[in-house]
């Protein structure tokens, strides 16, 4: 039990942290992309930004929109905030560094990330706000779609370690990482470019939509509820970039260094990439992304699942 | 609602509604204070009003009380993107009431300075679009970062960063500065440079080009019907630029082609105004190489009265043709001064474009029109 309270607020120390200097890496490497210096007042090249940001975010007035749902708007927040902070519990670190090895790891994650999705469209339907609710559709749709070539993906990863726990999918790994094995790399391509609509990132930011909808759903929260929607964000993607790491990139194992510095690497390396794509390509309509989950993404990621299904029984 | 309630309960079925979004006048992609009213079926758009006066300065009744060399810096404000080019287009429509000649340095500074300003605006053109389709501010940041050198060359010509008025009646205000000519032709060599960037970046990339190509069709007719011009008009197919068609001050000594697009789409909007970058660097180039030795401004009395009469002058600015229709009553203040602004008829033309897109697409069809609130509004 102990040990179980003692895991937990690490995590939770771990993913403010971990958020804190995501947004101001975020601000430094979109700033170095577009030849500016990015924050550079408070610290060291700006290295206290992000504390400074959450001070004054907490300081900020709660506003409440009226004719806002306000018991879905003020839940919103969280429903989008708590599940991520739970898909760390079965987050494989190192060998030892893990909350608790469920044996359906990765099934956990996978559900309990799917309920964001919840948050999200109550906070684009609590705010009574067109806009607001315009992004909480969107990003229904979007989400929901997407979690299915997603999920396929990930099963062709159950398939071929032969269990659902974390821990057990990346030691299958240590003849050599998924990544490695061409119908995985396949697999790998399609996690990373669903899982980029999962968290409503560049080329698939539609639910946020700054040039369209304002902000989109989380447009009318102010002070900590709405910086519970950005650390959700930042967190959403370490989360992805975890399992990534944990199911094609072999996790924590690597040559010399300890194996939380490799689950680092490898998990912030990961999220740069998401970073740069972020910082340089234009944003999708909403049906053109919708096609492209069901029409390609979703047939290529089944077709996989069956060669590869095929390939195994043979 | 408990109206709307009622009606449900007694039809026993939901009914649907029309969606009215109000788009602005705050609204981070209305390129200024223009307000869209949006009636929307789901995400597609079914009718689009634009309202537009929230900028309204009056311009027009101004240039009344005022003499013709007081107007000069209201025109810095009509297209503030392309200040110089108003300047230009107004001192051109006061010396051809006046009957000045102007020295042919001046002529060519003129156009240097004019092409300039059409580089400049037209980056901002391109990096804005690039931002309403989503591009998260990087190709504006590339886009501001070439035209900083040419503002700092506008900064060093006359002080201004934006609003100029640097033109005066029978020339311009200030020589070019000593270095000018190497500083330009390095721009020249840079930009170019450049432009393939942009080609990398955006013109060829699948994004961008799903995002583009067949979206917001403006036909031929359509636009010749609205009044459409510039680059608008020219990526519909067809080939009118005053600068060519109807040559004034000395663009008829230089060698240049006009870009034109096929279909008429967002994507041949934003080709055109890439490409025509290119062919102003090309005059530019030509300008500079050629630039003859004299006085920068002939000598026209301070306070002079215009005669009676009455004149029209017609430029090709970046976003289309700037008319000045001047009419004189022999005073020291014109009778009446009536701008024509090519974004106004270039937003005009909007509705036409974006009914039956979807809102995604409304967004990037209105960063196409490149319109400016500042000229619609004068």
């Amino acid at each position: 039990m102990m040990n179980l309270l003692i895991g937990g607020i690490s995590v939770v120390g771990f993913i403010s942290l971990s958020a804190m200097f995501l947004i101001w890496l975020e601000r430094k490497i979109s700033a170095h992309i577009q030849n500016r210096m990015g924050p550079m007042i408070c610290g060291w090249h700006g290295s206290l930004q992000s504390i400074a940001d959450s001070l004054k975010l907490l300081l900020k007035e709660n506003i409440v929109p009226s004719g806002a749902d306000k018991l879905v708007w003020s839940l919103a927040p969280f429903f989008v905030t708590v599940p991520v902070v739970m898909a760390f519990l079965t987050v494989p670190f190192s060998k030892t560094l893990i909350v608790r090895d469920l044996n359906v790891g990765i099934l956990y994650v996978a559900s309990i990330t799917s309920i964001c999705v919840l948050g999200i469209f109550m906070a684009g339907w609590g705010s009574n706000n067109k806009y607001s609710l315009l992004g909480g559709m969107r990003s229904a749709a979007q989400i929901i779609s997407y979690e299915v070539p997603l999920l396929l993906s990930i099963v062709l990863v159950v398939m071929e370690a032969g269990t659902l726990s974390m821990q057990g999918i990346v030691q299958a790994q240590e003849q050599g990482w998924y990544v490695l094995k061409p119908n995985l790399a396949f697999a790998f391509l399609i996690y990373l470019i669903s899982s980029t609509a999962e968290v409503n990132r560049v080329p698939f930011d539609i639910p946020e939509a700054e040039s369209e909808l304002g902000a989109g759903y989380h447009t009318e929260y102010t002070g900590m509820k709405f910086a519970m929607f950005f650390v959700a964000e930042y967190t959403n993607l370490v989360v992805v970039s975890a399992i990534a790491t944990t199911l094609f990139l072999g996790g924590w194992q690597g040559p010399l260094l300890p194996g939380l510095f490799w689950f680092l690497i490898k998990v912030y390396g990961l999220v740069c990439l998401s970073m740069w794509v972020r910082w340089t390509l234009p944003r999708v309509r909403m049906d053109q992304m919708m096609t492209f989950a069901w029409k390609v993404l979703t047939p290529l990621s089944i077709l996989n699942l069956l060669v590869s299904g095929w390939w195994m029984v043979r | 609602m408990s109206d709307i309630e009622a009606k449900d309960k007694k039809d026993g079925e939901l009914r649907s509604e029309e969606f009215v979004i109000n788009m602005g006048p705050q609204h981070p992609s209305t390129h200024g204070v223009l307000y869209l009213e949006l009636r929307l079926d789901g995400e597609i758009v079914k009718d689009c009003r634009p309202h537009i006066g929230y900028l309204h300065r009056s311009c027009e009744k101004i240039a009344e009380n005022r003499t013709y060399i007081q107007f000069m810096p209201f025109t810095d404000r009509l297209d503030y993107l392309a200040s110089m080019n108003n300047n230009l287009g107004y001192a051109l429509a006061v010396e051809k009431l006046l009957n000045v000649q102007v020295t042919e340095r001046a002529q060519y500074i003129r156009t240097i300075i004019a092409e300039l300003n059409r580089v400049a605006s037209h980056l901002i053109g391109i990096g804005t679009f690039a931002q309403d389709l989503g591009a998260y501010a990087t190709p504006m940041f590339y886009c501001f970062r070439d035209r900083e050198i040419i503002v700092e060359l506008f900064d060093e010509l006359c002080g201004g960063r934006l609003t100029y008025n640097y033109m005066r009646i029978g020339g311009v205000q200030t020589d070019l500065p000593a270095h000018a000519d190497k500083f330009i032709k390095d721009f020249i060599k840079y930009e170019r440079q450049k432009l393939k960037e942009y080609n990398e970046l955006l013109t060829y990339n699948a994004i961008f080009l799903a995002r583009t190509k067949k979206i917001g069709i403006l036909k031929q007719e359509t636009a010749i019907s609205y009044a459409v011009t510039g680059p608008m008009l020219r990526a519909s197919g067809f080939k009118w630029d005053l600068r060519k068609d109807e040559p004034y001050m000395i663009y008829d000594r230089f060698k240049f082609d006009i870009p034109v697009g096929k279909t008429g789409d967002s994507w041949d909007r934003f080709k055109v105004r890439l490409d025509e970058i290119s062919e102003s660097l090309k005059i530019i180039e030509q300008a500079i190489g050629g630039l003859p030795a004299g006085n920068p401004i002939s000598k026209v009395n301070r306070v002079f009265k215009g005669p009676p009469g009455e004149v029209y002058m017609r430029t090709e600015n970046p976003r289309g043709e700037l008319g000045f229709y001047l009419v004189s009553d022999g005073g020291l203040k014109p009778y009446r001064n009536k701008i024509r602004s090519p974004s106004f008829s270039n937003l005009a033309v909007l509705p036409e474009m974006i009914r039956g897109l979807n809102v995604s697409d409304a967004v990037c069809v209105l960063g196409s029109t490149d319109i400016v609130m500042g000229e619609i509004d004068r």
